[in-house]
């Protein structure tokens, strides 16, 4: 029959009807008809090339961060779908909306250890949302609507589509399909009233109430809803690290950070409070500290789609299985206006503390050889870039100083790797980012340790021109290894002194400018040179090596056990 | 907190590696699965484990959260044993000859409630259902005979509630569907 085509043509119509107009992936052996297929379509489908897989799915990540769709990732069998395995376990863990397509042997070859066989379904298993074998062409169609629906409903995170080789060659019709619905799946549970009720009694009796702001809110796009619940109840807002931008850190109802590296205000008073209400958030452990000791006064009121993290790690009283937009928007109406300014007032004397046994050190340094500290330099180019860029770091220090230093005016700009702390997810991550919303400045800060695990990215700034900022808070050391080292091993420093690069120089060679920053004298121009630099830019400035990130946690504390610095624990009076 | 043995019934799709999306949820918390029973269930398509293991309770339901968020479980429910009706079979292969010397085989019948499946010159297959205890008790009368071979089953449970429980979770997603159409 002449109507029929090519597996893999199915897939770019198939793909298209997603509304998918680029990709980022790697071509090999077994995913070439894709790849000759994309380059048919090259004018509806950009495909940007990674240097490496791992590259090419934290990209993705990036992008569907940055602009809530579903970000899509192609690799070949074998070793190029094994080096996606990081990234969808960062996608799993964060959340995140992954089409991940991976070519396949042949089936006939399957199981028999044929040339780049792996076990892809498998493996992926644990670390997907979904992962599923195509083996002929005429489940393509079905396989990827199916994939898109589960990607980015519920609650979002990574799909795994392996197709043999056979399939993608394979004839049959394109029937364009779509899903929305599957038996088995529930994204959108009826909300019941009798718990909204309950809810709402508790928060309009509490008197010293708390908000916890996650991800889900940010995935919800429940920020106006956020905002709304706070001011009318007058309820003080503390946000994880990925619900970090969900409310302006300008707003006056913002407290800051919870957890490890977080805010004095938050941490302490978590533990004051009367009520929780934790929205899209999963009470992770950099979140709680020792859950026994966390938040005894307070009744917990949990907002989820996904109903296995109720009671998971921390018990709640209340759980309302919904996503943050619909419990929101159904609960505030029975919300009474009210005012709590006694309880506010109490974040006022732990920030003033933080600021002046922390944040003062931090950000007006007087250390006079001009090396740097990291939350001056996040402070200075935060502010430089009207505090209303996209935020994306890597893993490590420089992760934990750019989230508490850099200050967010709009929705979805912090993107960082929470759950599974990857290293080397900043740089693609940023470009991904970039890629997608073009139009906003995207501010990477990396350390020198995890901007080295994928450097081979600069392929891609220099290839497609993507002008993301890369400032590199480079102290010569895996800085936070180090910090634990000093901490808690004696200071034996095992295998976290480096030897560095020039890395200016290794961005020349991609055609990327960049300058040394030596000096904090010399910090506000090359900031201001970076900014008016048309396109991509690195700063590679240089960091004091000793410098450790404070107010913290250890692990096993309760979480307003805290210390402002290596000895002393905070003693709130 | 006290380990206790507890069943969990999974209905899930009728698909590949839905063994293995469950049982990697056990082995990545270290538990043993105590037994496991799966075969396709009364409602078209629609496929049962019967799964047993020791643990607490927190822990499992803990687990049985995280069988129900697989895309393609339906349902998943965690039992005690007073929850449900549960039963295993064992079959027992022993020396037609020790069994005829012993006399004991009105004995086997009557008290033990076994069946004779097959009887062969060399050997006699019984078969058993009951309890895990129940079958005990035959395996150790049977032992001393020269038991050549023994083989027993996953438990099967139903619970005591009037209908399948996965039922009205169906009939929710029926209308949810119903509306999702209507939409369009």
């Amino acid at each position: 029959m002449s109507d029929k085509l090519k597996g893999c043509e199915i897939l770019m119509r198939a793909l298209m009807d997603q509304g998918v107009d680029l990709v980022f992936g790697y071509p090999g052996g077994q995913i070439m008809p894709v790849y000759d297929s994309l380059y048919d379509h090259s004018d509806h489908i950009r495909h940007y090339l990674a240097r490496h897989e791992q590259g090419a799915i934290h990209a993705a990540e990036g992008y569907a961060r940055a602009s809530g769709k579903t970000g899509v990732v192609i690799a070949t069998s074998g070793p190029g779908a094994m080096n996606l395995i990081t990234g969808l376990n960062d996608a799993l863990m964060d959340s995140t909306p992954i089409v991940a397509i991976t070519g396949q042997v042949p089936s006939s070859l399957l199981g028999k250890d044929a040339f780049q066989e792996s076990d892809v379904v498998s493996v992926t298993l644990p670390i997907t949302k979904w992962s599923i074998q195509v083996r002929t062409a005429d489940e393509i169609a079905p396989a990827i609507a199916k994939a898109f629906y589960i990607a980015n409903s519920g609650r979002p995170g990574p799909v795994v589509l392996d197709i043999s080789k056979d399939a993608q060659i394979g004839l049959s019709e394109y029937v364009p399909t779509r899903c929305n619905f599957i038996r088995s799946y529930d994204p959108d549970p009826a909300i019941s009233e009798d718990k909204l009720r309950e809810a709402a009694e508790i928060i309009n009796s509490a008197k010293r109430p708390m908000i916890l702001a996650g991800h889900g809110v940010t995935i919800a796009r429940a920020e106006n809803e956020l905002s709304e619940l706070a001011e009318k109840a007058e309820i003080p807002v503390a946000c994880t690290m990925l619900g970090l931008s969900a409310l302006p850190s300008s707003h006056p109802l913002n407290k800051g950070l919870l957890g490890m590296h977080g805010n004095l205000g938050p941490n302490i008073n978590t533990n004051k409070a009367d009520v929780i209400i934790a929205i899209g958030m999963r009470f992770d452990d950099r979140v709680t500290g020792d859950t026994k000791k966390y938040a005894p006064e307070a009744k917990i009121i949990h907002i989820d789609i996904d109903a296995s993290e109720f009671d998971k790690t921390v018990r709640s009283h209340v759980h309302i299985h919904a996503n943050a937009k619909s419990a929101l928007s159904r609960l505030i109406p029975l919300i009474a206006a009210t005012s709590h300014k006694e309880w506010l007032g109490s974040f006022l004397r732990h920030e003033k503390v933080e600021n002046e046994r922390v944040k003062n050190q931090e950000l007006h340094p007087t250390n006079d050889d001009g090396k740097m500290h990291m939350g001056e330099v996040v402070d200075r180019v935060s502010e430089a870039f009207g505090n209303d860029a996209i935020l994306v770091t890597d893993v490590g220090q420089n992760q934990m100083f750019s989230v508490r230093y850099f200050k967010f005016s709009s929705p979805r700009s912090c993107i960082s790797s929470g759950g599974l702390g990857t290293m080397g997810f900043g740089l693609p991550a940023a470009i991904g980012a970039k890629i997608a919303v073009p139009q906003r400045e995207v501010v990477l800060f990396a350390g020198d340790g995890g901007l080295q695990m994928t450097i081979e990215e600069l392929g891609m700034i220099m290839e497609y021109n993507v002008g993301v900022k890369i400032i590199l808070l480079n102290n010569n050391f895996l800085g936070n290894v180090r910090q634990w080292q000093e901490l808690f091993f004696n200071s034996r420093y095992s295998a976290t002194p480096m030897i560095n690069p020039d890395f200016v120089v290794l961005a020349r060679a991609y055609g990327i400018a960049g300058e040394d920053v030596a000096h904090r004298d010399n910090l506000p121009e090359a900031i201001e040179r970076m900014k008016n630099h048309r396109g991509a830019y690195i700063l590679n400035v240089n960091i004091e090596e000793m410098g450790m990130i404070f107010p913290m946690t250890p692990g096993g504390h309760g979480v307003d056990e805290i210390l402002l610095n290596s000895t002393e624990y905070y003693k709130p009076v | 907190m006290e380990n206790q043995l507890y069943t969990i019934s999974v209905f899930t799709e009728n698909q590949v590696s839905l063994l293995h999306q469950i049982s990697m949820i056990f082995s990545r918390r270290c538990l043993n699965i105590e037994s496991l029973s799966v075969s396709a269930c009364s409602i078209p398509g629609v496929h049962k484990f019967t799964i047993t293991c020791k643990s607490t309770r927190p822990m499992m339901e803990h687990v049985v959260k995280q069988i129900e968020k697989r895309i393609e479980v339906i349902k998943a429910f965690l039992h005690t044993d007073d929850e449900i009706v549960f039963q295993e079979v064992a079959l027992f292969k022993v020396p037609t000859s020790s069994v005829l010397e012993s006399g004991k085989i009105e004995d086997i019948i009557r008290q033990n409630g076994a069946r004779v499946l097959e009887i062969q010159p060399e050997y006699t297959i019984f078969e058993k259902t009951g309890h895990t205890s129940e079958i005990k008790l035959l395996f150790d009368k049977l032992k001393p005979l020269g038991l050549r071979q023994f083989v027993r089953s996953g438990r099967v449970a139903v619970t005591k509630a009037t209908q399948e429980l996965v039922d009205e979770y169906l009939e929710r997603q029926e209308k949810r569907k119903a509306s999702i159409d209507n939409k369009e």
